[in-house]
């Protein structure tokens, strides 16, 4: 009496197994339109990252850290930059930052008009609410199933898995910008006779900007931790390093490939961070 | 008697859900009170019926939760009434599509707020641009108008300065600016000062004047401060609970109070320092224009019993005035060589405290006049002595 009764029986795995199936065989061409369309994409961020020399990362990256905050921060960031080339890493992580910035880049197009559209209609916030809270609460094993078996291995499902997992903060926090931009503010916009979309575009879009970049910001910190995850459904990039040292037990490799990631999210949320408050400041 | 502006029929507000409900309610006689209780449902505006006068300044003054924001975002329909009407010249806004609303908020209605409603990204010049932004109209013209409204609220110079670096009552300035770029007929100021300290609030009350003064517009003014209202207002609102306690101008609150509820309200007010010459004076019977026919003077004068009457030019501005006893008895073709220039005038927007000494000073009943020195009325003695015991 203390087990779970055999007899009580009701799994869903095997109709789920069936309709992806019935999905791969039927929508075949879908799945590889959009593959090629994503590597497209891939191949050309790629190439066109890669034909900036070395060297202008690192000085730019100085100048952007002295412009937002100052020298020593300048220093900083070119210093952890400059470490990951001299790691070795250099080519994984030019890899694995195409694969973050197409991630964010189809979260802001993907992410934004969602959150428009959860704070004007009422059954979208209904439905997209407790949707939203199962995504983030997933573990993020989770969403790389689904990428695989419908684009196997590869960049491909890397990208899309990163995506999915990473977009739910910017949905949330442009949904809570939108909707909570003051009231009376709103009100003077409407009582000049504003249109909807003047309101959206003069009002509440610049109004929010401050919480839509902070969604932005941990979105790219989201992808940039499920990037490395992704390793294991074939992404290379520096995760590929930290799968690799794994499983032949070498620590002080992992340790290089791990410190590498952790420099290259600093990086990317310092620069992001300190873009949002200078655009706080102006506005 | 002017025109009506805008006139509010029978209007009711429900906030809430089963709006049906709680107007059944309020017509078996249910207190506001007793249908929140019961059903959770708040009503602002119980069957509220004013009329507001083209070119006045109405103020409409209750305690917090009397209904009055609530009615006055009906007037331009932020808030949509739930039964009545709401004419503006003459049409029922209530019955508005999308687009003649918008039409309404973007020509003939603009509003200032109370915590001003200024958009945080953008400077000083661009928030008072919003309102002809939002018309499309091009941006030598909407920088050219925004930049003389605000040359009106005395902001010049602040042009590129973003709302968070100036003071609560620099703000508001940019509020009433943006406001006035619409060019409204009709201008909704809900509690705009009451945000500000008591000596800015006075300095913004005494230009909001000045600026009435000579545009002519429609102003509906809320507030909580009773003083403020007798202050502003040529006619005054008190709101209760949503529903209307008593209307008229300022001295009739004193004359004849509607209610012990009225009378509390004002017992504290001092009076000559609240209660306006606007409010006070009368319409003089006859006014002469320049050039005008002697005899038809003398003849006018005679009729009315009067011995002198004002003098003004053709449009309207005062120049002197003229004694029935001078213009008799001679063969002048005109009243031009008679008219006198040693008159007392007074700002119509004066208060009272201010009058007593032209009065003492002057034979003649002191003439009232605006910022352009047009005619507007006659104040006596005796008019000032009736209001003030």
């Amino acid at each position: 009496m203390i087990d779970f009764p055999d007899f009580l029986r009701f799994e869903i795995s095997e109709p789920i197994d069936a309709i992806v199936t019935w999905m791969i065989k039927n929508w075949d061409v879908f799945f590889g339109g959009v593959s090629s369309f994503i590597l497209t994409i891939f191949n050309g961020v790629e190439s066109a990252l890669n034909i900036i020399p070395w060297w202008f990362y690192i000085i730019g990256l100085f100048v952007v850290g002295w412009r937002l905050y100052n020298v020593r921060t300048g220093i900083t960031l070119s210093l952890m930059l400059t470490s990951i080339g001299l790691f070795g890493l250099w080519d994984l992580m030019i890899y694995t930052l195409v694969i973050v910035i197409i991630s964010v880049i189809v979260s802001i197009l993907l992410g934004l008009p969602a959150g428009i559209i959860m704070a004007k209609f009422k059954t979208a916030k209904k439905i997209m609410m407790p949707i939203l809270d199962a995504m983030q609460t997933m573990p993020s094993f989770v969403y790389l199933l689904p990428a695989v078996m419908f684009f196997g291995f590869g960049r491909v499902p890397a990208i899309i898995a990163t995506t999915t997992y990473a977009i739910a903060p910017l949905i949330r926090l442009t949904y809570l910008g939108i909707s909570t931009v003051n009231k009376e503010v709103i009100e003077a916009g409407k009582s000049f006779g504003s249109t909807p979309m003047q309101m959206l575009f003069k009002i509440e879009f610049p109004q929010s900007l401050s919480s839509i970049m902070t969604g932005v910001n941990q979105t790219t910190m989201m992808a940039m931790a499920m990037v490395v995850i992704s390793s294991m459904i074939g992404a290379e990039g520096i995760g590929g390093e930290v799968l690799i040292s794994i499983n032949r037990l070498e620590v002080g490799r992992g340790f290089q490939a791990g410190l590498a990631i952790v420099f290259l999210a600093i990086i990317l949320d310092r620069v992001l961070q300190g873009s949002a408050k200078k655009l706080r400041e102006r506005t | 008697m002017a025109d009506k502006k805008i006139e509010i029929k029978d209007l009711t507000l429900v906030f809430g859900k089963d709006k049906n409900t709680a107007l059944k309610m309020l017509d078996e006689g249910f207190t506001i009170q007793e249908i929140r209780k019961k059903t959770g449902l708040a009503v602002g505006v119980n069957n509220i019926s004013i009329d507001i006068e083209e070119g006045e300044m109405f103020v409409i003054v209750g305690l917090s939760g009397s209904g009055k924001s609530s009615l006055i975002r009906c007037m331009n329909m932020l808030n949509v009434p739930t039964r009545g009407e709401l004419l503006i010249d003459g049409e029922n806004i209530v019955d508005y599509g999308k687009d003649q609303l918008r039409e309404l908020r973007r020509h003939k209605v603009a509003m200032v707020f109370q915590h001003f409603g200024l958009l945080s990204h953008r400077t000083v010049l661009h928030n008072v641009q919003f309102g002809l932004e939002v018309q499309n109209i091009d941006e030598t013209q909407r920088k050219k108008k925004a930049l003389e409204a605000i040359e009106l609220v005395g902001l010049s110079g602040w042009e590129d300065y973003f709302p968070r670096q100036l003071s609560g009552g620099m703000k508001q300035r940019v509020g009433l600016a943006r406001a006035l770029t619409n060019e409204p007929e009709i201008l909704l100021m809900d509690e705009p000062f009451s945000a500000l300290d008591p000596l800015i609030r006075r300095e913004m009350q005494k230009e909001l004047l000045s600026i009435e003064d000579y545009m002519d517009k429609t102003i509906v003014f809320i507030t909580h401060d009773m003083n403020e209202a007798f202050r502003l207002g040529d006619r005054v609102a008190l709101l209760k609970d949503g529903e209307l306690i008593q209307v008229g101008k300022p001295r009739d609150f004193f004359e004849n109070p509607a209610n012990d509820y009225v009378e509390a309200f004002i017992e504290d007010v001092d009076k000559s320092r609240i209660l306006r010459v606007k409010t006070i004076m009368n319409k003089p019977e006859i006014v002469a224009v320049k050039g005008q026919n002697r005899e038809e003077v003398v003849r006018k004068l005679s009729d009315a019993e009067l011995e002198y009457c004002y003098v003004t030019d053709n449009k309207g501005n005062l120049i002197g005035y003229v004694e029935l006893e001078k213009l008799m008895n001679n063969q002048m073709e005109t009243i031009d060589k008679f008219i006198e220039t040693n008159y007392k005038e007074i700002n119509r927007n004066a208060f009272l405290s201010d009058v007593w000494t032209k009065l003492s000073e002057s034979d003649v009943e002191v003439a009232v006049t605006d910022k352009r020195n047009r005619l507007r009325g006659i104040i006596s003695h005796e008019d000032v002595a009736k209001a003030l015991s």
